[in-house]
């Protein structure tokens, strides 16, 4: 609105000028404050924009560079993870993996749902902080089995159940932080499987209760290890703090695959403050962790899997072209079969939210039937459906990096690199150590 | 008795022979010398064995246990009886930290002391200590017993679930949410019954009950940490 809308009598005068420090947004976020006295918790990764794989684009081949035939030439995308020292490694027919979402934030019709899609993709799905159900066993051919500082549902048993194991050291959305399930979702079920009174707001530990730093966690490695008779791969995933460092001590420790987690990755529950101003984007995070592994000489040796963010088969090559092996989607997954659907939105009106926005994960309501524990809300998730979109979602993404690939040239979706790239901003030209579009200058670059 | 030498014998080869025991095996008993400290002695079992350990251990000694007895003569290491399933862990000597971490039931006899984060976020498991335990013992405790014969460190219970603890000595102090408790005649009786098992012969008359508040349990203005 300008003056001119609001009469008045006298002599012109100046526009309202709305704060870009204090905005709108910031100031309701201080009255919700000064009402209630307590943060705010939401589900969902950091909203706020951070230099990303949009900032990044291919170049596509030239002169130099000949291109691959769109459909007819060969494009691997199958990948093995857990090649250093795991008896039995896991092969994917695609690098895309589903990230460890727990039954207890997931209803079970949305962890068979995932399930279903990633076999029927042929790739492997993950447990999260509340065990493993038989459902979940049961519908994913390939399942990696978390081990997290809460160590709910933990037992051997199931350990020797999953193709795989991921030492969960920190997530994107809150690395340092622990997980937060509130009392809506403790179900009976999610109680017993986690052995906790029913209906209370659960904290799990933000630090494993019998380890500390990487000395620690390589004999940690070493007891999962003999557990498991030297069979299963092991992961180590990190939030995106200190990449270099993690990622070298991650394999000095003894991790077969790296899982790199960065900011814009999702989370059921945390504090707003948390996802929004503590740790790494994405983008910055892969260059550091792959300059550790070959400074190691473990590149390709030692897996590494990439997070937060990534939604399209673009993200996905440009992850390894930046030098992943592999990466894993939460949010996009839970997209695909069904969240934040516009067809909810009448529901999502009367949870104070929109289509696109609700991110009120914890509070157990969810319209879609998927971050739920309410029998009546899940029953609305058909998992036999909702896999399958999952499966198509996963397909196209594969489809689509591979025709990215093959106009670089490449007949294998891990031979995408950095000089396929360039970037759009210098922040990203920066983070992702490409050039700047147009210039062969990147901000660090030796040289200049 | 199978004897089984660490110092000729790897690691490897020692969990892989008792992971081979099957439920009805009848070599039930087995020892193991010259552990000299080495991790991960013994984890993972799922048989009704017994392992005698002549000596000190490194981490993770009997993690994991299922069914099985394993006995240190000795100390052990950090971790010792992590995420126990059931079967009988006993320590002669002392334990480092974590001992009993997470443990989801069995029983763990700890002889001498214990460290700090003696049972941390224990699920079920019982755990008898004749000596000390050391600060944040119980941490995040959710179900299971710890008795402590002698005295507790500093902030015992902190942020304990519905684990129960036994403490004949003093407590340093307590942690967020723990609190004194009534010792009913219930639990006089279950404590008599944890003493036994843990060979102890301690009255349990003399001992204080330590539990959850439960002011915690709900995220509140006041508890928002
Ligand atoms: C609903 C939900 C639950 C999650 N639960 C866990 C968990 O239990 N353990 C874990 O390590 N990460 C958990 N995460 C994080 C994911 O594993 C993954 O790191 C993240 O979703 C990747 O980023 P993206 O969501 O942008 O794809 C969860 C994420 C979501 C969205």
């Amino acid at each position: 609105m300008t003056m001119k809308d609001i009469p008045h009598d006298g002599p012109p005068r100046t526009d309202p000028i709305q704060s870009a420090t204090f905005s709108n947004p910031v100031n309701a976020e201080i009255r919700r404050a000064a009402a209630t006295g307590i943060y705010d918790i939401r589900g969902g990764g950091a909203k706020r924009r951070v230099p990303h794989f949009d900032d990044l684009l291919f170049l596509g081949a030239s002169v130099s560079r000949y291109p691959l035939e769109g459909y007819r030439e060969r494009c691997d995308t199958n990948v093995t993870l857990g090649t250093r020292f795991a008896k039995k490694p896991i092969e994917l027919d695609i690098p895309i993996t589903i990230a460890g979402m727990s039954f207890g934030a997931l209803s079970g019709p949305a962890k068979e749902a995932l399930g279903r899609g990633a076999s029927a993709a042929g790739t492997s799905t993950t447990t999260g902080d509340g065990g493993m159900t038989p459902e979940e066993r049961g519908h994913s051919t390939k399942l990696v089995y978390q081990y997290l500082p809460s160590r709910y549902g933990m037992n051997p048993d199931d350990l020797r159940k999953a193709d795989a194991i991921e030492v969960v050291v920190g997530q994107g959305a809150k690395p340092g932080g622990g997980g937060m399930l509130l009392g809506q979702k403790i179900s009976d079920r999610v109680a017993e499987m986690r052995n906790l009174p029913k209906g209370i707001d659960q904290r799990s530990a933000c630090r494993h209760p019998d380890w500390t730093g990487p000395d620690d966690l390589e004999i940690k490695i070493l007891e999962l290890r003999e557990i498991t008779a030297w069979e299963k791969p092991i992961y180590v995933k990190v939030g995106g703090t200190r990449p270099y460092y993690d990622t070298a001590l991650a394999v000095k420790a003894g991790a077969d695959v790296v899982v790199l987690d960065g900011m814009q990755g999702g989370t059921a529950a945390t504090q707003d403050v948390f996802i929004e101003h503590v740790g790494l984007p994405t983008l910055a995070c892969i260059r550091p962790a792959v300059q550790a592994l070959q400074d190691l000489g473990m590149h390709r040796e030692v897996q590494l899997i990439v997070s937060g963010g990534i939604r399209t088969g673009a993200d996905v090559a440009k992850a390894m072209a930046l030098g992943a092996d592999a990466v894993a989607i939460g949010t996009a997954a839970l997209v695909a079969i069904g969240d934040n659907d516009p067809k909810w939105e009448e529901e999502y009106r009367k949870l104070g939210s929109t289509t696109g926005a609700y991110d009120d994960w914890h509070e157990g309501q969810d319209p879609a039937g998927i971050t739920t524990q309410d029998p009546q809300l899940e029953a609305r998730l058909d998992p036999v459906d909702a896999g399958r979109h999952l499966r198509n979602y996963l397909n196209v993404m594969t489809l689509e990096a591979q025709t990215i690939a093959r106009a670089c040239g490449h007949n294998n979706l891990r031979n995408l690199e950095p000089e396929d790239l360039c970037a759009l901003t210098i922040e990203a030209a920066a983070m992702a150590r490409v050039p700047l579009a147009g210039t062969d200058w990147y901000p660090g670059k030796a040289g200049f | 008795m199978q004897t089984y030498d660490l110092e000729s014998g790897d690691l490897r080869c020692l969990n892989a022979s008792l992971h081979a025991q099957a439920e009805a095996t009848n070599q039930t008993a087995w020892e193991v010398v010259n552990p000299r400290g080495s991790h991960a002695i013994a984890v993972g079992l799922d048989a009704p064995i017994e392992v005698n350990v002549k000596g000190s251990t490194g981490y993770y000694c009997a993690g994991m246990n299922k069914q099985a007895t394993v006995h240190i003569h000795g100390s052990a290491g950090p971790g010792v009886a992590e995420n126990m399933m059931s079967g009988t862990v006993i320590v002669d000597g002392d334990a480092s930290q974590y001992a009993g971490a997470t443990g989801n039931g069995g029983t763990l006899v700890i002889k001498g002391n214990a460290s700090s984060r003696c049972g941390i976020s224990m699920k079920g498991i019982d755990i008898v200590v004749h000596g000390d335990v050391g600060h944040m013992s119980a941490f995040m405790a959710q179900s299971g017993n710890l008795v402590v014969c002698g005295d507790a460190g500093d902030a015992l219970g902190d942020s304990i679930y519905e684990a129960r603890l036994f403490v004949r000595g003093s407590v340093k102090s307590l942690g967020a949410d723990c609190v004194e408790k009534e010792m009913r005649p219930e639990h006089i009786e279950l404590l008599r019954d944890l003493l036994a098992r843990g060979g102890c012969d301690a009255k349990p008359e003399e001992f204080k009950r330590y539990g959850s508040a439960r002011q915690l349990y709900n995220f509140k203005i006041d508890n928002a940490y």
